[in-house]
């Protein structure tokens, strides 16, 4: 069902100043997939980039590029020529937008004819046309960073690499900004890596996540297999399972499972042994918060919960209950003000058995 | 008083009348100061641009040392360049001791270090990933490099301003190598310095002049381009 992989690395272990900051056994970059890269600060993202650009050379281990390693100087000049990246900053040259644009294009010895037209392209995927002769150093920051991105797709590369591509921007240009994004790459089928540390934004444009910590990518899978089923606590922790809950399954039967949590039960779904140790792994947007029991929801899942916190987030509220044990449920503002919360109050929390996702602690 | 109005009054007169001595003396004293400061570009803005551009061992102490050569003093430069040239010393077979090219080489000594520290400052001072942008765009490290400089080009104007603005008003070493020969060696500074030894006021006023005007275009110019440097 997987595409073929067109980028590869194995065993790369990148030092730097005694602390290794990369050291990954395995990693594929698959063909026509939009893959992310999310982790906190320093786990390696930007680093890893690098390396798959050919610009950061690790002290051991391969890089493939189509099955075929990296090795000499012209392998690395092959690579560099059929990758782009955008970094965090735009990086563009005091020149007009044209020729920023056509900088790639200029290299590789393009006939002026191509240019343009690759150029006029380029700009219009980003809706930059009317921009063309305007001096780089005049434009707003999200103008810039359309510019950044247009040169990158003006070469017409294999894969994109993008680094943190839309910190620093306005909420409005940002929105705006990855829709033509992802509108080009639909487009254009150009496999690309995005180093993101936006949840929102991995949810919109990545087809595939890989998470990193400490220069170790910890859990590789679709984004719906990242979200609902992460592997372990901290990949949890990382993509917004706000509750984390630590229990032992009690009984298991056809795939439905009763875990004990702090003297209470919760029915869920998984393979589990009688005895086990696990992580259950709450969504808040997976819990419905109300004034009675569910009816609709066929599991025993619901329970009489206290209001211990609330915090205001945007369009909604994030509510700390405690039911015996600590959950987080998001609400909305009107259902917040219908059912009158205040802290203190008593709600009722319920959640689907299919909402839970299990994840074992004895490893 | 009358002696100086006298002299500033003489000094119009020997400007606005092409006097050909003074004339001469400004073009070569231009051609001089802008040859060492070619020299000094080439040098200069290829050793600042390699020390920004690479890592290597005792980089701080190579950058400390091009920072106090901003400063040399050119009566030193002229003390060693004399001994490097003189009759019986390493590059005496030469004999260009009291030649033109004593001064160029001199003046290039003391322009270099300032065109090197300004280039070295102002490729520094690009973001440091936009070496990374150029080459993942497909350059070669030669276009690399020359893009670079094309993108700093303003401070490094800056840089070949201040290194002429320095060598064009430096006497102690022109007189030391130049040796301050009429007609040959004879520069703005030296001759200045010669006709106020011997009392010609309204000559070395008029030199004096000239050397302000060429200073003040210059600097008027490094402001200039100072001050179109808007940020990024």
């Amino acid at each position: 069902m997987k595409s073929e992989s067109l980028m590869r690395i194995e065993n790369i272990i990148l030092r730097r100043g005694g602390v290794t900051v990369l050291d990954i056994p395995e990693f594929h970059v698959q063909q026509d997939r939009i893959l992310s890269l999310i982790g906190p600060n320093g786990a390696g993202k930007s680093t890893l980039l690098l390396m798959l650009a050919g610009l950061l050379k690790p002290e051991q281990g391969k890089l493939y590029f189509k099955n075929a390693p990296i090795e000499t100087r012209s392998d690395l000049s092959m690579l560099r020529r059929n990758v782009s990246v955008v970094f965090q900053e735009p990086l563009l040259l005091s020149s007009n937008v044209f020729e920023n644009v056509a900088l790639g294009l200029r290299f590789r010895k393009t006939s002026h004819e191509e240019i343009k037209k690759r150029v006029q392209k380029a700009l219009e995927y980003f809706g930059i046309r009317q921009l063309e002769k305007r001096s780089a150093r005049t434009l707003s920051g999200g103008e810039a960073k359309r510019v950044s991105l247009a040169r990158a797709f003006a070469i017409q590369p294999q894969i994109i690499l993008l680094d943190e591509a839309f910190n620093s921007l306005d909420p409005p240009s940002r929105e705006t900004i990855i829709d033509d994004l992802k509108n080009t790459l639909n487009e254009t089928k150009i496999t690309a890596v995005l180093a993101l540390h936006d949840r929102e934004e991995t949810l919109r444009l990545a087809q595939d996540i890989s998470v990193m910590n400490q220069g170790k990518i910890v859990q590789s899978g679709t984004t719906a297999e990242i979200f609902n089923q992460p592997d372990s606590e901290f990949v949890a922790n990382f993509v917004g399972t706000e509750t984390i809950l630590e229990g032992e399954v009690r009984s298991c039967l056809d795939g439905h499972i009763m875990v004990s949590i702090r003297g209470k039960e919760i029915e869920a779904t998984g393979a589990c042994s009688i005895g086990q140790k696990v992580y259950c792994c709450l969504r808040p947007e997976n819990i419905i918060v109300s004034n009675q029991a569910q009816q609709k929801i066929s599991a025993r899942n619901n329970f009489e919960a206290k209001v211990s916190r609330i915090v205001r987030q945007g369009f909604f509220f994030k509510l700390h209950l405690d039911c015996g044990f600590p959950l987080v449920a998001y609400i909305t503002i009107p259902s917040f003000e219908d059912l009158g919360i205040a802290p203190g109050k008593m709600v009722v929390a319920s959640f689907k058995a299919t909402a839970i996702h299990i994840i074992s602690r004895e490893k | 008083m009358e002696l100086i109005v006298q002299g500033i009054i003489k000094a119009f007169e020997l400007i606005i009348s092409f006097d050909p001595e003074v004339l001469g003396i400004t073009w070569l004293s231009l051609k001089i100061s802008g040859t060492a400061t070619l020299i000094s570009l080439f040098i200069g803005v290829s050793i600042g641009t390699a020390v920004a551009l690479n890592n290597f061992f005792g980089k701080r102490l190579v950058i400390s040392l091009i920072n106090t050569g901003m400063g040399l003093p050119p009566v030193v430069v002229g003390l060693f360049v004399t001994i490097f040239i003189w009759r019986n010393g390493p590059f005496g077979f030469l004999e260009i001791l009291y030649t033109p090219v004593a001064i160029i080489i001199a003046q290039a000594i003391i322009a270099t270090p300032i065109v090197m520290g300004i280039s070295l400052a102002s490729i520094q001072n690009l973001p440091p990933n936009l070496r990374l942008q150029i080459l993942s765009l497909g350059a070669s490290r030669l276009q690399m490099v020359w893009i670079l400089i094309k993108e700093a080009k303003l401070p490094l104007l800056a840089a070949v301003m201040a290194g002429f603005g320095g060598v064009i008003s430096e006497v102690g070493a022109s007189i030391m190598v130049g040796g301050n020969i009429k007609g040959y060696s004879r520069v703005l500074t030296t001759a200045t310095v010669m006709e106020t030894g011997k009392g010609n006021f309204d000559v070395a006023i008029a030199l004096g002049i000239i050397l302000l005007i060429l200073s003040f275009i210059i600097n008027a110019l490094l402001t200039q381009i100072q001050q179109r440097q808007n940020p990024r």
